[in-house]
């Protein structure tokens, strides 16, 4: 079973977020990136588990990214990934990355394409659909479960008010989420392997953005916080409905 | 020309994620000219089409397909490229849900058109320049997106614009759509949905949540309580569904549900980076904690200090009170 993990790298959640160049850029400098925790934690555990139970397989990377990125491509080595792929690129847009995803893939024979069902940066969900829709493969969105029994996977994904249980044919694309693996640490034997696996890095393979960032900015947080005793309940319902205008 | 725009129909209604988009497309088509076409499941009551006329739809397409009642969402796809195609779309609207998040990629493939997923506000459109907003960076930062394809995809985010009311009456009319041979190849073997009176999480306008604070899962009635009184939907923080306290669906934050409100009521959550992450977009924030250090104070809009347990039952009766009051 060929497996292709899809991460893309994010500032960490707790990172002090600034912009430069006229707010037109996010400033990297200080910023603690990490891989997008659905495409570490869900997907690529869970191709990990996959490729165990079968006894074989192969699970490979692929990134969008430039150099500075080798970081989290080790990391996502080290958890156990054979090997991974880097389109030397800025990501650009959903569209952009979806592109190059399409273009290496086709062909090469994987059996599954596995996405996180968002980024925690921009929380767009598009790669996927854009993927499947690119090969003509079928695609799950938001799978909180997976596995595979010959040619044939099962996944459990969200529905209005609930889930649904889906079968589709191999291969196909599949966005993760929660519920589908626990987040794996890796191991010191991981992270010395890692050094020394295979990491190639490509050029663009198809290169269109349609969209563009042309400015950021900082939302202001909220006003000061209104304290309100615990004994005036009355109060906190009036200022909702007074002031708030919530209820 | 026209704006064209996906609806969907859940419990007999009209979804409101599908009024908001239909309002938003609405406010598109003022700017840009041409008529706004809402296109929906032929299988859906017709009694309801009046919402999507009155949201702002000028022309409504009912499309009739097996594949597409069964949630199709290549099928789905492939409509709404065939529309935007028989009616000149220059803009095609989603709303940022399930729906959406599945049909809208495959879309802007199939119309190598731009795409902004989850717009949080109506688009800037001067001379040449069509600006979309969207939240990004765990709600710290708004990004402003131009697309630079002639037609032009947006998914916007459910409540983030109020359902407009001022349209006029719209009938359906059959969209003969050529779907021979296009499927997902996604087969539904099982629907497990919940047996549930509220609003499902994604679209409710007011949340109660609680966390670790509660301090066992059999005190949740307090809670309950306070919902059913607001009318709200309940949902807890991430450790409370990792312990199932609570079931998982309730999980708001980051690797949880993410939800915007209006009223977003926590109670002994301490307001980890992730949990805000989920929720930071709510209009309005009241943080109930016995911490006055709890870090969520400070993205609060009104706080409590004091001892859930005391608290709860006091709001609560405070609301039916004003419940009462206002009928």
């Amino acid at each position: 079973m060929k497996i292709l993990v899809c991460i893309s790298s994010v500032p960490d959640t707790t990172t002090k977020i600034a912009f430069v160049s006229e707010n037109r850029e996010f400033s990297k400098q200080g910023v603690q990136f990490i891989i997008n925790p659905y495409d570490e934690w869900y997907a690529l555990v869970r191709a990990l588990e996959l490729k165990e139970a079968k006894g074989s397989g192969q699970v490979t990377l692929f990134h969008v990214g430039l150099a500075e990125n080798e970081a989290i491509i080790r990391k996502g080595l080290a958890i156990g990934a054979d090997d991974a792929v880097r389109v030397d690129a800025d990501p650009g847009d959903a569209y952009f990355v979806a592109q190059q995803i399409a273009a290496y893939a086709a062909g090469k024979g994987y059996d599954l394409i596995l996405v996180g069902k968002e980024t925690i940066d921009y929380n767009s969900s598009m790669v996927g659909g854009m993927v499947a829709e690119l090969m003509n493969l079928p695609y799950v969105s938001m799978a909180s479960k997976l596995d595979v029994a010959g040619a044939e996977i099962t996944a459990e994904c969200d529905i209005d008010g609930g889930t649904a249980v889906v079968t589709c044919a191999a291969p196909a694309v599949i966005s993760c989420q929660k519920g589908m693996a626990e987040a794996r640490i890796p191991n010191m034997r991981g992270i010395m392997a890692a050094r020394t696996k295979p990491l190639e890095t490509v050029q663009v393979l198809d290169n269109s953005t349609l969209t563009k960032v042309e400015n950021y900015r900082l939302n202001e947080g909220r006003q000061a916080v209104k304290m309100i005793d615990a004994g005036s309940m009355d109060e906190l319902v009036r200022l909702l409905h007074e002031e708030a205008k919530v209820i | 020309m026209s704006v064209i725009v996906y609806t969907e129909a859940t419990k007999g209604k009209i979804r409101k994620n599908s009024l908001e988009a239909v309002t938003y497309a609405a406010a598109i088509a003022a700017k840009v000219g041409g008529e706004v076409v809402a296109v929906i499941d032929a299988a859906v009551d017709a009694t309801l089409h009046a919402d999507l006329g009155k949201a702002g739809a000028q022309k409504l397409l009912t499309v009739n397909h097996a594949s597409l009642s069964a949630g199709d969402a290549r099928a789905w796809a492939a409509v709404m490229e065939q529309v935007a195609q028989a009616h000149g779309a220059k803009v095609v609207v989603f709303s940022h849900d399930l729906g959406g998040k599945d049909i809208a990629p495959r879309v802007a493939v199939r119309l190598k058109a731009g795409i902004v997923a989850g717009a949080v506000d109506f688009p800037t459109i001067e001379g040449g320049k069509f600006e979309v907003r969207k939240t990004a960076f765990s709600g710290k930062a708004t990004a402003v997106y131009s697309i630079n394809s002639d037609v032009k995809v947006i998914t916007l985010l459910p409540n983030s614009i109020p359902v407009g009311s001022s349209g006029a009456a719209v009938s359906g009319s059959a969209f003969d759509a050529k779907l021979d041979g296009v499927s997902s190849g996604v087969t539904i073997k099982e629907r497990k949905t919940r047996q549930s009176t509220t609003v499902p999480l994604p679209e409710a306008e007011l949340v109660v949540s609680a966390g670790r604070g509660l301090k066992a899962p059999e005190n949740w009635g307090i809670v309950e309580d306070l919902a059913t009184a607001l009318g709200a939907t309940t949902a807890c923080s991430r450790p409370v569904a990792d312990m199932h306290w609570r079931p998982h669906h309730e999980h708001v934050g980051q690797t949880g549900v993410a939800i915007r409100p209006n009223l977003y009521i926590a109670i002994g959550i301490s307001g980890a980076i992730q949990h805000l992450a989920g929720v930071n977009g709510s209009k309005t924030i009241v943080v109930i904690n016995n911490d006055k250090e709890a870090p969520f104070f400070k993205a609060a809009d009104y706080g409590v200090v004091g001892d859930a347990f005391e608290i709860l039952p006091k709001l609560t009766e405070s609301v039916k009170k004003f419940k009462a009051s206002q009928n």
